[in-house]
């Protein structure tokens, strides 16, 4: 490789990871604001945030900005760290209906854990560029599942890993969970019944502490890939998120969790509230969409708006997710969290379901969830209250840049306001 | 706007009664499935003190509301509460008319989704005019009762979209009730559920091969039905001017055979039932338009309308309104062009008609929510829209796609006493309704919610009882 040569891919390499932001990171001075820590320190009234180098340099009142920064006076308005867009398929399907646009369900019929659904996130996809421009910074990019249709093979019941997305074009995070079905989407990817999840499940982790173990011939469910995959969930403890609504569904993944050593995380939980002492027990943290109020499913027939403010009253870890995971409903997300707070949670667990819980639950290793010094700046300048659906996004930063706010939807209102303002709207 | 069965079609069943026209069709009820509903007596009501938002593009401040017999019988500031009335402190809180949605599957599609209760949409013909939505509805759908507590008080239920043309639909006043005839809206006319685009091309054509597979196919099936529904009308002209010429050649005249499909086609032709039109794009929407002009049909509605404000001032002109989603958007190719303005640059065109609607059974608890986003979008695009103004979006537009303007969807003397008062601005998310009234009646309370649930499905559940140790 030529010298010339190698310095050009060094220049495309800051391109790439400066998200298309072409310059470096400026020095910026958010004066006057209230900021939503998600740490200890609580919100601070009045406060302001440094940014330095793509970082937070400092977070608190009387701070004073470096020569040459630009100073933002955010005249009392809100700053949260930038939001959680939910487990959703961000990146990996562009147009539901579109089988063409879509890449996030395996569908091979077999039990195939290492399957890594983050490899196919598309930075350049169209609910990822709104979704970041409504403040979204991250979301939990994992697998869909789906029953087999028309002798078409199914999912399994094992849906593959799950990586933590980040909106600002960079690749994803490594893997950090793996997505299991235990209630009613088990049954058809089981033999149809659930309880096979279990003994599925059972016999797939015994594959992978003892792989020796099997007779010549035998059947194997696991690739040695797979056997790998699944053995470093035991030995590391990262998150197995167990998808499951109803209450004996939850109780029996958790304490299936705790038999096999595994870290569990519900996902679904409609009926989460009915053994809360035992999730809170178990440490167990519940994905649960706040709006689930209707018995869609006989498995949710306990649904109700409560749901997050019991689970959270009985110390449970909530973190929030629409139950579409629908990458375009990714920024309705702190709406979720709003009627959450109209049904008696405290707004601050609200904000944290969908800021600080998701990236400590999820493992960002410190880059999304808080504003605290030394962290890379994510964050959120709000118009008001962000729980609040007349709120809008003033401006963001991820990973230190700041964010366009335009999006082809926005191109598109600009074309037909204009029509519309000339009477040619027709 | 009374008829719900097309007038020459009641002349019909008398003839084939057998009996003397004139007499039995004066005997025959115009709806052979007819309202049942009557809303229970309740005591005089004096709601004193609201912010109102009147439906009428008005907002009242410190204002009293007063009903009586199911109506509203007066509005303004310092109302004497007749003897025996309800009277509501409702000072800081905000009184508005009820929620109506223009496009709910409630009842066809309920609660749970499993397959002994999925009636919203007859797959088996593209083309099912004969069909009424009313005859799927399950008044057991614990979604109504969710509806109720997010302020809807009526609604209209639709087939599906999977056909060129769904069928009737039907207006229902949010109330419990065993039979659906006890939920039917009094004299609210039926609408013809038509679909666009990508749905009953992929469902047929794609499904099925068979047509329609394509939009072409889509217009063509449309226009061969309005074709037949001409010659229909021709053939009952005929068989009724020779009833007329008396004599012998009234004696032999022949009506045509009853024909369901052919009976809901004719009285969309003649004016009784308005069209309800699924449609996405833009374009397709100009060629419905044009279409209702080649067979001379009113389109109340477009409905889910994701690109209507790139014709907005088209479908002003036309006097045609768009029931509309707040974000919902690029699920399928005709709905990626969603923008969060969509509601309010329809709104914004002189003479606009916006609505915002659910089809959802969890949209539909929110719509307050759904239009306080559009009005928020709007007012960033440099649109001024005040609460006064985005109610109208909830209450009289769809009232006004529905044709019973002059019932409900307004705060306003004489009108029906459809009200939800909320707990602050509706506007928030954190706003809630507090009480929500059908004709006068107090339907949700949300200080004194019913001690079982009123949806006999949810009734002694266990899943719903509480914690389990």
């Amino acid at each position: 490789m030529s010298a010339r040569r190698s310095v050009r891919l060094a220049a495309l390499g800051v391109l790439l990871c400066a998200g298309g932001a072409l310059a470096a990171p400026a020095s910026v001075l958010l004066r006057d604001g209230t900021v939503h820590t998600g740490t200890a320190r609580g919100t601070l009234a009045h406060a302001s945030v440094l940014l330095v180098g793509g970082r937070v340099a400092a977070v608190g009142t009387g701070l004073t900005a470096p020569a040459g920064a630009e100073v933002v006076d955010l005249k009392g308005r809100p700053v949260t760290p930038a939001l959680f867009g939910g487990v959703v398929q961000l990146g990996v399907v562009e147009v539901e209906a579109e089988s063409s646009t879509r890449d996030g369900t395996l569908k091979l019929g077999q039990m195939r854990p290492e399957f890594d659904v983050a490899l196919a996130f598309n930075p350049d996809s169209i609910p990822v560029e709104v979704s970041r421009a409504e403040g979204v910074g991250f979301a939990l990019l994992a697998p869909g599942t789906e029953p087999g249709r028309k002798g078409a093979p199914g999912s399994s019941i094992v849906a593959g890993l799950a990586s933590v997305a980040r909106l600002d074009g960079r690749r994803p995070r490594p893997p950090v969970a793996l997505e299991v079905l235990v209630g009613e989407d088990a049954g058809p990817l089981a033999g149809e019944s659930r309880a096979a999840a279990y003994m599925l499940l059972a016999q797939a982790l015994e594959e992978s502490r003892t792989p020796a173990a099997l007779a010549p011939g035998e059947e194997r469910l696991l690739t040695a890939a797979g056997r790998r995959t699944l053995k470093s969930f035991v030995t590391e403890q990262k998150p197995v998120l167990f998808v499951a609504d109803r209450a004996a569904d939850i109780r029996a993944a958790v304490e299936f969790a705790e038999r096999e050593k595994l870290r569990a995380v519900i996902v679904g939980g409609a009926e989460a509230w009915r053994v809360a002492p035992l999730l809170a027990r178990a440490q167990a943290p519940v994905v649960l969409d706040p709006l689930d109020d209707l018995p869609q499913e006989f498995d949710r027939l306990g649904a109700t708006l409560e749901n997050a403010a019991r689970l959270h009253a009985a110390g449970v870890t909530l973190i929030f997710s629409s139950r579409s995971a629908a990458p375009h409903d990714a920024r309705k997300l702190r709406q979720a969290a709003g009627n959450a707070v109209a049904h008696g949670l405290p707004w601050d667990a609200a904000l944290a379901a969908i800021t600080s819980a998701p990236a400590r639950v999820f493992r960002t290793g410190g880059e999304y969830g808080s504003i605290e010094p030394g962290r890379a700046a994510n964050l959120v300048v709000w118009s008001g209250d962000p729980l609040e659906v007349t709120s809008l996004v003033d401006a963001a930063w991820l990973d230190g840049h700041r964010q366009s706010l335009g999006t082809r939807q926005t191109a598109l209102r600009d074309r037909y306001l204009a029509k519309l303002r000339a009477g040619t709207a027709r | 706007m009374r008829i719900r069965h097309p007038r020459a079609a009641a002349r019909l069943v008398a003839f084939i009664a057998g009996a003397g026209a004139a007499t039995l069709a004066a005997a025959l009820p115009a709806d052979p499935y007819p309202s049942t509903y009557v809303a229970a007596a309740a005591p005089p009501l004096l709601i004193r003190g609201a912010t109102v938002l009147t439906g009428t593009g008005t907002r009242l401040e410190d204002t009293d509301v007063l009903v009586a017999d199911g109506h509203i019988v007066g509005v303004g500031p310092h109302l004497d509460a007749p003897a025996g009335a309800r009277v509501v402190d409702a000072h800081g809180r905000w009184l508005t008319p009820g929620i109506i949605d223009v496009h709910s599957h409630l009842g066809v599609y309920p609660s749970p989704a499993v397959s002994g209760n999925s009636d919203g949409n007859e797959m088996t013909s593209p083309v099912t005019a004969n069909v009424w939505a009313e005859h799927s509805v399950w008044p057991v759908d614990p979604g109504f009762d969710t509806a109720l507590a997010g302020g809807v008080t009526t609604l209209e239920i639709l087939p599906g979209s999977a056909n060129l043309i769904g069928g009737r639909s039907a207006v229902l006043k949010n109330v419990a009730a065993v039979t659906y005839q006890a939920m039917k809206f009094p004299g609210a006319p039926q609408g013809l559920k038509m679909a666009c685009g990508e749905n009953p091309k992929r469902v047929y054509g794609a499904g099925r091969n068979q047509a329609p597979g394509t939009r072409m196919g889509n217009v063509a099936g449309y226009r061969a039905q309005w074709i037949e529904a001409q010659e229909y009308l021709r053939e009952l002209a005929g068989y009724e001017a020779k009833l007329k010429a008396g004599g012998k050649a009234a004696e032999e005249a022949k009506p045509p055979k009853r024909d369901l499909r052919l009976e809901t086609l004719a009285g969309v032709l003649q004016g009784d039932i308005a069209v309800q039109m699924h449609c996405y794009r833009a374009d397709e929407m100009a060629i419905m338009l044009d279409m209702s002009r080649e067979f001379g049909f009113r389109i109340a509605a477009f409905h889910h309308a994701v690109e209507a404000y790139k014709i907005a001032n088209l479908l002003a002109e036309r006097g045609v309104c768009a029931a509309m989603w707040a974000d919902w958007w690029g699920f399928k190719m005709e709905a990626n062009d969603g923008i969060q303005e969509n509601i309010a640059l329809v709104d914004a065109a002189p003479q606009g008609c916006a609505i915002v609607h659910s089809d959802s059974e969890d949209g539909i608890q929110r719509l307050n929510q759904e239009a306080a986003k559009a009005m928020a979008r709007g007012r960033a695009a440099g649109l001024p829209i005040p609460p006064e103004r985005a109610i109208e979006w909830l209450t009289r537009n769809p009232a006004r796609a529905l044709g019973i303007e002059r019932q409900t969807g307004t705060v306003e003397t004489g009108k029906m006493a459809d009200l939800v008062l909320w707990n602050r601005d509706p506007f928030s998310v954190y706003a809630l309704a507090d009480e929500v009234y059908i004709d006068g009646v107090l339907q949700f309370d949300r200080a004194h919610p019913p001690a079982v649930p009123r949806s006999d499905f949810m009734l002694g559940q266990p899943a719903a009882a509480g914690v389990v140790p």
